[in-house]
């Protein structure tokens, strides 16, 4: 099976080739992770900007003026328009860099060769690139908030016609150029670690590895890799055609326009077109975000219960509707932009099956702690506060989805409460979880049990606290992204809410110091971890701490079972690990 | 202050490095491992799922208490059907809410680990797996057939008796405009916006005047190029600027040339504007009256929302969109029925759209019907008092550049 062969980790590598320019996945999953570290950072501290002026409008904050200058945030009040590019920034670096860049890269590049028995990704140069055109859209979306009129302003979905021409806002300028161009080259780099995830996962499984005995969190990474892959290139000719219609006079999104005193010379395009093709990747670009949280939080729950995770298939299978239906979906974003009324109806019918394969995994997971033998890892208190925030915040996507309700809680605070819960808290959850869970497979070392437990229960109290209020602040009709509510009579009697929120928001975000702190503390003083820390069953688990380029000194594992072997009454430890024969008259699962 | 913040941060940073390093050093002396989670750990790990359980739920049926009626009763026909589904959806999913998340927190709380205890091996069950996928698939039909035969019946085409409305959005501001004695709403296009004709009403005059002034402008343009052509002075870049100009011009005319006067209901396009009357600032409904809003935009994609009517529509600049309403509560009633005199229903932008999106608003005033004629007739027509039309529109304009101005 190894189109690689490496001598394994014989010959001494320079730094450059080792830290910087590698080719093995492990690096490369470490440096996807730090860099996401740091754009969660600014994404946050940008939230907790807006989050002031939303909490106490017209306060003066010096800190604000300290961080944003006398331009963007005059006396420590923010600039209306540096609100609204905080705004955007936050949520695309939140969604694109943290959780799909973030998160994919991280765990898809760590686990898929370790889970599966690979010696590295299929190609280790188009892996490099992955990362390294991940970190260009970042420096460059990051540079958009330090130039001339700002960052790109209009909402991370950059609706044209504001989005695509600059007389119509500051940030529509440079700012939204640079946009642009940071997604096109973030799009190169998840196609390339796409391809490669897909690629590897069906051509490099070692000896025994049947599809059926991989464990979900491959799963939920091939899926995601699909669903990538099909949907960004429509991201792409949908950003193209924004560019050509800011710099070159095209009109695909544009028609009878009058600004600025002036008529523009552009009919026949249509800006409903481009909210068509954003969604067609913006729905799956959810369930890219969302499904190796899951996968990542199957394998958690399962270990740390010391049982199966409960009906496998029926996971397997979830996934893969959840992967399909995601797909046809998109027009539930768009039930008020004045598209015919039976096509909403389709997707109000689309939509609300998805709820039915969602509903599926939730209670596996439940069945899965039921009678188990639970060990609170800091691992498994996120992956169980992760079920929490899937079902919670999935249950008001039934009310979004239908489309008689969307009418009148579309773009309102409902929308905001529950995105962040469904998408932003579960996938962030995954991704700590799966962070301390993996922590010794990437750097040999434990992380502190202690600041996990601390920095879970604040993050869990703060993410509530700061999104579960919104779903009443929505419900009373407060649209997002405004950057005052006060002179709106009939929304004052739950205006005393957004201090609340705000107060949560900046302890929350206070505390993922905690966080940082526990990562780059345990990455040179952790204690030293030992092979199988959490006497797990996958492969990843047979390989020495001290990595090794190639992962296996000797041959590749070859598989026996499938992962999920934990208290199999027919064997006396509570795990078996992938790579123990059957024993003679034992049934494979 | 800033300072006082820093140093808190740099404190408390210090103090958790040193709380690790003890940590580390007594866990070193005990020669245990970070992995081994210590039976008191995971003992208050499980009771504090069972607090938090506690908290959460308790938190949530306080919110529920206290903000849970969000809007007054829905001032329009569809709206109170509207609220009819969102009541039962609310029930539907408080109840999975309160359910599942019981049996999370106390199952997690309730398995934890015994050493004494092996974990029961339950792979799958596949009649279990059925009830859990039927009864989401049951419920799921049920709301879908519910829902939708509530949003055709919203959606559907507007009786004949409806009466129409238009709204029109720009950067930052609404206006409505009502057809008048015709029923037909003057003609419009982009192309014949200006300072004094907002919206952009096609007339014979305004056609007429309109190529006019592009006309005076393309012949300013040419007699610039010409002279500094002349002078030999002029710099490239500047006379590429002015021929550019000169295209665009062009290109307006053109465009305006194009126009074609269509009929509707036996009325010229062009003069049917000459009765619709345009208001700003609030626009008032009759109560009990169908409406048909038709919304335009000038510039960008902004969204109507009347959170009080559960109505909402995006208006897109080339592509008129609908809604239909019947309102049934007037102002004066749902001031009385709240108890507020100064109660209002309101319309407001709801798609991001600039600077000042959070200020973009217009009340909406639901009179009976009386009242609404009387309000009416006193509104001026587009094409009765023109020099007063224009003196409004001039006031508006300037506080655009204004509010303009002030977000630079």
């Amino acid at each position: 099976m190894g189109a690689h062969t490496h001598d394994h980790g014989h010959h001494e590598e320079s730094f450059i080739s080792k830290y910087i320019f590698s080719h093995d996945h492990k690096m490369i999953s470490k440096q996807f992770l730090v860099t996401a570290i740091f754009m969660g950072v600014v994404a946050v501290m940008l939230s907790i900007f807006f989050r002031l002026q939303l909490g106490w409008p017209g306060e003066k904050f010096a800190i604000l003026n300290a961080f944003l200058g006398d331009k963007w945030a005059p006396d420590g009040i923010l600039d209306k328009n540096a609100y609204l590019a905080m705004v955007t920034i936050h949520g695309t670096i939140m969604v694109f860099f943290v959780l799909t860049g973030g998160l994919s890269g991280t765990f898809a590049n760590l686990l898929i060769p370790l889970q599966i028995g690979a010696r590295d990704m299929a190609s280790g140069f188009m892996n490099m690139l992955s990362y390294w055109f991940f970190l260009v859209s970042s420096l460059i979306m990051l540079s958009s908030l330090f130039v001339e009129g700002g960052a790109a302003s209009g909402g991370w979905t950059i609706y044209p016609p504001l989005s695509a021409l600059p007389q119509a806002m500051p940030g529509s300028g440079t700012g939204m150029t640079l946009w642009l161009i940071s997604m096109v080259l973030f799009v190169a780099s998840s196609l390339l670690g796409g391809l490669n995830y897909i690629v590897t996962i069906v051509n490099l499984r070692t000896k025994g590895m049947k599809m059926t005995r991989l464990p979900l969190t491959i799963w939920a990474l091939l899926v995601t890799a699909i669903l990538g892959v099909l949907s960004f290139p429509v991201l792409v000719s949908c950003v193209v055609l924004l560019i050509m219609d800011r710099t070159m006079g095209t009109a695909f999104y544009l028609s009878d326009i009058f600004i600025q005193g002036e008529a523009l010379d552009v009919t026949g395009g249509s800006p409903v077109l481009f909210q068509h093709l954003f969604w067609f990747l913006g729905h799956p670009e959810v369930y890219i975000v969302l499904l190796p949280a899951l996968g990542i939080s199957s394998e958690i729950i399962a270990t740390n219960s010391r049982k199966p995770i409960f009906g496998y298939k029926a996971m397997i299978g979830s996934i893969l509707a959840i992967g399909f239906l995601s797909f046809i979906v998109w027009g539930h974003h768009m039930y008020v932009t004045g598209m015919n009324p039976f096509i909403g109806s389709v997707f109000v019918f689309t939509t609300l099956l998805i709820a039915i394969p969602s509903a599926v995994k939730a209670f596996n997971y439940i069945t899965t702690l039921w009678q188990g033998n639970i060990k609170f890892t800091p691992a498994m208190m996120f992956s169980v506060g992760l079920v929490s925030t899937f079902v919670t915040g999935g249950l008001t996507g039934i009310i979004l989805a239908d489309s008689a309700l969307d009418v009148n809680v579309h773009d309102t605070y409902f929308v905001v409460a529950h995105f962040h819960i469904v998408m932003g808290m579960s996938a962030i959850f995954g991704m700590f979880g799966g962070v301390y869970h993996w922590f010794p497979k990437m750097y040999g070392r434990m992380m502190n049990s202690k600041l996990g437990y601390a920095h879970f229960w604040l993050t869990m109290v703060c993410g509530f606290g700061v999104f579960f209020p919104m779903h009443f602040v929505g419900i009373a009709g407060a649209p997002r992204r405004y950057y005052d509510y006060s002179e709106f009579e009939y929304l004052d009697k739950v205006m005393d809410l957004n201090p609340v929120i705000s107060m949560f928001a900046i302890v929350g975000g206070a505390a993922q110091l905690l966080f940082i702190f526990n990562f780059f503390h345990s990455i040179w003083y952790g204690q030293k971890s030992t092979q199988n820390p959490w006497k797990s069953n996958t492969l990843e688990w047979t390989t020495p701490v001290q990595h090794v380029h190639g992962n296996w000194p000797g041959a590749l594992p070859e598989v026996h079972r499938w992962a999920y072997d934990y208290s199999n009454p027919e064997h006396e430890e509570d795990f078996v690990p992938q790579i123990v024969p059957l024993k003679q008259g034992e049934h494979a699962h | 202050m800033n300072l006082f913040i820093l140093l808190v941060v740099v404190l408390a940073i210090i103090a958790i490095a040193q709380l690790t390093k003890v940590y580390d050093l007594s866990r070193t002396l005990r020669n245990s491992r970070e992995e081994e989670i210590s039976a008191a750990d995971n003992r208050l790990n499980a009771n504090a799922w069972l607090v938090w359980m506690f908290v959460f739920f308790g938190s949530v049926i306080y919110l529920y208490a206290k903000y849970g009626d969000y809007l007054p009763d829905s001032a329009s026909e569809h709206g109170v059907a509207v609220d009819k589904l969102m009541s039962l959806n609310i029930w539907l999913i408080t109840v999975v809410f309160f359910i599942v998340n019981y049996l999370l927190f106390t199952f997690a709380s309730k398995y934890r680990f015994n050493p004494n205890r092996k974990a029961k091996f339950f792979a799958h069950d596949n009649r279990l797996e059925m009830i859990w996928t039927l009864v989401p698939g049951i419920t799921m039909a049920f709301i879908i057939v519910y829902g939708l035969i509530t949003w055709n019946s919203m959606t559907g085409p507007a009786s004949s008796e409806a009466m129409q409305i238009e709204l029109y959005s720009k950067q930052f501001d609404w206006t409505a405009r009502y057809p008048g004695e015709n029923k037909v709403f003057g003609a419009c296009d982009f192309n014949l916006i200006g300072t004094s004709n907002a919206l952009g009403m096609v007339t014979e005059e305004g056609v007429a005047a309109k190529i006019a002034e592009i006309d005076h402008n393309i012949e300013a343009t040419e007699k610039a190029i010409a002279d500094g052509i002349a002078k030999g002075t002029m710099p490239d870049s500047y006379k590429e600027s002015l021929e550019d100009q000169l295209y665009k011009l062009k290109r307006h005319k053109q465009r305006i040339m194009d126009l074609k006067e269509n009929e509707m209901n036996g009325v010229s396009q062009w003069k049917a504007g000459s009765d619709d009357k345009i208001v700003k600032g609030e626009f008032h409904i009759p109560v009990g009256q169908e409406i048909e809003f038709v919304f335009r935009s000038q510039d960008v994609i902004h969204s109507a929302y009347m959170p009080h009517f559960r109505a909402q529509m995006n208006t897109v600049p080339g592509m008129p969109t609908r809604f239909k309403m019947k309102p049934t509560i007037t102002t004066a009633e749902m001031r009385q029925k709240l108890g507020n005199d100064k109660f209002d229903y309101i319309l407001l932008c709801n798609k991001v759209c600039g600077a000042a999106h959070f200020n973009m608003k217009m009340t909406v005033i639901v009179d009976s019907p009386e009242d609404y004629k009387a309000w009416l007739a006193e509104q001026k027509t587009f094409g009765g008092e023109p020099a007063k039309k224009q003196e409004e529109t001039k006031t508006e304009g300037s506080d655009t550049t204004m509010v303009v101005a002030s977000i630079k």
